[in-house]
């Protein structure tokens, strides 16, 4: 796997550009819309062919709203995304069907997304069936893949979703997502639900099938270990925007927004000699609903400056960053923004990141 | 806290002795808790380590007597400050409950009722438990809401539980397990549903309100990083026994049991990338048919025959260490 940004000479095979939904919070007498959640605001990243993109991020950072925008499970307000370089549900484009043949997702409730009436030989058949295949090719594909996914076939064709245990079940919702083919995989809090040690089985299986079939990967996650463990790149969003993105080792090591460092120092430490002392944030994140002016994490951050309240710093390269393709969404990031830790303009490359100095004020 | 095991010295607050636990259910009886013995000092922090269905939550409720009673067959001993709890008449029982033993949740919104405000809920709890004034309750309850570090205190106080972020409504709860001035803390995945930055302020939060007060706590968690954050001893369960017990340093760096090192491998930690893990084959035992002899026996790398032929006792191989393996080094 390589760690290279999607940036380079070959297409993406997903592009998203300023792709945004807000949902209306209904009230009064008429329902009308009486505020705004904005869920993802404008938000622009690409994945390139064979590479795993993690997603990290929090409750109402709006990472499970951009898989379902992606999967056109909701309709996005504005935004445009583009697989394999077609624009979706557009003229000359890719329609919804072919798009859901290509691009499949993989739930966290691994029971919620298994129809209990179904055998787990149906459940996997059912896509091909339904985009022309024959039964009993079908019924043998069904086969084939549940084997692919470490179930024993003579075992568990015939099973219903209530005879199966969480990690055999989030199997089986795996081996159904690749029934048609697809090129990319979307997994939603897919091994969040399971025990450690079946989540150990189930991130192998992850690690060969992509080995195998060539899969591309989008990997959202809370947790940041095994987010770290399986992508090449690393988007950190917060309250509806990407704060972060890069390589993995460039966000783990050289973390250049505040929030993904306290992210990454909220981990605990596993280790009883080195237990956290300080917890890194106050507060619980913000509310979706009326975010803060200006640089939305300015309300927890402790660089905050006037420069953060007057302007809402862009997602931009890093300056002096050691990767390449790592960006960040702050003005400490940036040169000549204004804040006072910002790299002076035409600084070289061994300015100090004033996130990783470790300088709290 | 300290870093001395329960067991030693002077008398344990808690002690738990040769549990067992039955679920009488439409297919028959499900042994849940298959002999579970430990004991908890004062001032100690215990962390009850497992996956699902290891027996964890099922041990704290058994303390608290939560099971229906009809439903549950319960034997072996509760010792609780001198009491025996499993004999203890309901009306005893009850003034234990959220009085000298506390109970904390995964979900705070289960422990509030959403039609009080969480205010007039804990003055409550208060008045339950002690004969004291509303004013002086309130007074009580503000001062609580200063200790768990919520902010306006006062405000908050009148606000209902779903106006409460899940941070604040987390620490709204322990405000309420505290407010009877309980010895024993139990503690069920309390930062589970959190946010990271969330969760770790709420286990610092524990950890110090722990050491003020002097309380002895059970932690049940399925997180080694969690365990390992807030725990001076750490008893691992598996299929409703605890297979290994001992300093939280000792389990973390040098597990004794397969299980316990199969857990350890399979999780994912800091700076991994990409390589296979160490995954523990298979998946815990149907509790309704264990397997015999030792439970983790057919996911065990290192099973013989003598593992199936009897479940294997304890043995110490250090003073307080416990681990139910054959093949641990003896003393």
């Amino acid at each position: 796997m390589s760690g290279a940004p999607a940036s380079g000479a070959a297409v993406p095979l997903l592009a998203v550009e300023g792709l945004k939904k807000h949902f209306p919070i209904l009230g009064g007498l008429l329902r009308r819309p009486v505020a705004w959640v904005q869920a993802v605001d404008g938000i622009d990243f690409a994945v390139a062919p064979g590479e795993t993109l993690g997603v990290v991020g929090e409750s109402g950072c709006g990472k499970s709203t951009t898989a379902r925008l992606l999967m056109h499970l909701v309709a996005p307000d504005a935004g445009t995304v583009r697989f394999g370089g077609r624009a979706i549900n557009a003229p000359g484009g890719i329609g919804l069907s072919e798009l859901r043949r290509q691009m499949q997702m993989v739930f966290q409730d691994s029971y919620a997304s298994l129809n209990p009436r179904l055998t787990v030989a149906d459940t996997i058949a059912s896509a091909p069936a339904g985009h022309g295949m024959k039964r009993a090719d079908a019924q043998r594909l069904a086969h084939d893949l549940l084997a692919r996914v470490g179930l024993e076939p003579a075992l568990f064709l015939r099973r219903y979703p209530h005879e199966l245990s969480g990690g055999q079940r989030q199997r089986v919702n795996i081996a159904r997502a690749l029934a048609l083919s697809p090129r990319l995989l979307i997994l939603d809090e897919a091994v969040s639900a399971l025990d450690k040690s079946v989540e150990a089985q189930v991130l192998n299986l992850l690690l060969d099938l992509k080995d195998d079939l060539g899969l591309t990967y989008i990997f959202i996650s809370h947790d940041l270990n095994v987010v770290q463990f399986i992508s090449d790149r690393v988007m950190v969003m917060y309250l509806g925007r990407v704060v972060e993105i890069g390589p993995v080792e460039a966000i783990y090591a050289e973390p250049a927004h505040p929030y993904t460092r306290a992210l990454l120092d909220s981990m605990p430490a596993m280790d009883p000699d080195r237990r956290t002392t300080e917890p890194p944030l106050s507060g619980d994140p913000p509310n979706p609903i009326n975010p803060p002016s200006g640089c939305r994490f300015r309300t927890r951050c402790t660089f905050a400056e006037a420069v953060c309240t007057a302007r809402e710093p862009a997602l931009d390269t890093v300056a002096g960053a050691k990767f390449a393709g790592h960006h960040a969404a702050c003005h400490m990031a940036r040169a000549g923004s204004g804040h006072s830790k910002a790299p002076a303009p035409g600084a070289g490359g061994d300015s100090a990141n004033p996130v990783t100095a470790g300088a709290r004020p | 806290m300290t870093d001395a095991p329960g067991a030693n010295g002077a008398e344990p607050l808690l002690a738990v002795e040769g549990l067992h636990v039955a679920f009488h259910g439409p297919d028959g009886a499900v042994e849940v808790l298959n002999g579970v013995d430990f004991a908890l000092a004062r001032g100690e922090v215990l962390c009850l380590l497992g996956e699902s269905g290891s027996g964890k939550s099922v041990t704290l409720r058994t303390i608290l007597r939560l099971h229906n009673p009809k439903r549950t067959r319960v034997s072996g001993a509760v010792r609780f400050a001198g009491q025996d709890v499993l004999g203890l008449g309901e009306r005893a029982m009850s003034q234990l409950r959220g009085g000298d033993i506390a109970l904390i949740f995964q979900e705070p919104a289960t422990a509030f009722d959403p039609v009080y405000s969480v205010g007039r809920q804990i003055v409550e709890t208060i008045r339950r438990h002690k004969s004291v004034s509303e004013a002086a309750a309130w007074a009580r309850a503000v001062e609580l809401f200063q200790r768990v570090q919520i902010p306006s205190p006062e405000r908050r106080l009148r606000a209902y539980p779903h106006e409460l972020s899940g941070g604040m409504r987390q620490r709204a709860m322990i405000a309420l397990a505290l407010s009877c001035n309980p010895s024993l803390l139990l503690a069920d995945e309390p930062t589970t549903a959190l946010d990271a930055t969330v969760q770790i302020q709420i286990l610092l939060l524990l950890r110090r309100l722990q050491q003020e007060y002097g309380l002895s706590v059970i932690f049940v968690s399925h997180d080694i990083g969690v365990a390992t954050e807030i725990a001076d001893r750490i008893a691992v369960m598996y299929a409703g026994r605890i297979v290994e017990m001992g300093p939280v340093r000792e389990v973390i760096r040098a597990p004794l049991h397969p299980y316990t090192q199969g857990l350890l491998g399979s999780t994912v930690r800091k700076g991994m990338r990409a390589r296979r893990l160490n995954a523990i084959p298979g998946a815990p035992p149907n509790l309704a048919a264990l397997p015999p002899g030792c439970s983790f026996a057919p996911r065990c790398p290192h099973a013989e025959p003598r593992c199936t032929a009897a479940v294997p006792e304890p043995i110490a191989p250090a003073p307080g260490q416990l681990v139910r393996c054959i093949r641990a080094p003896l003393a």
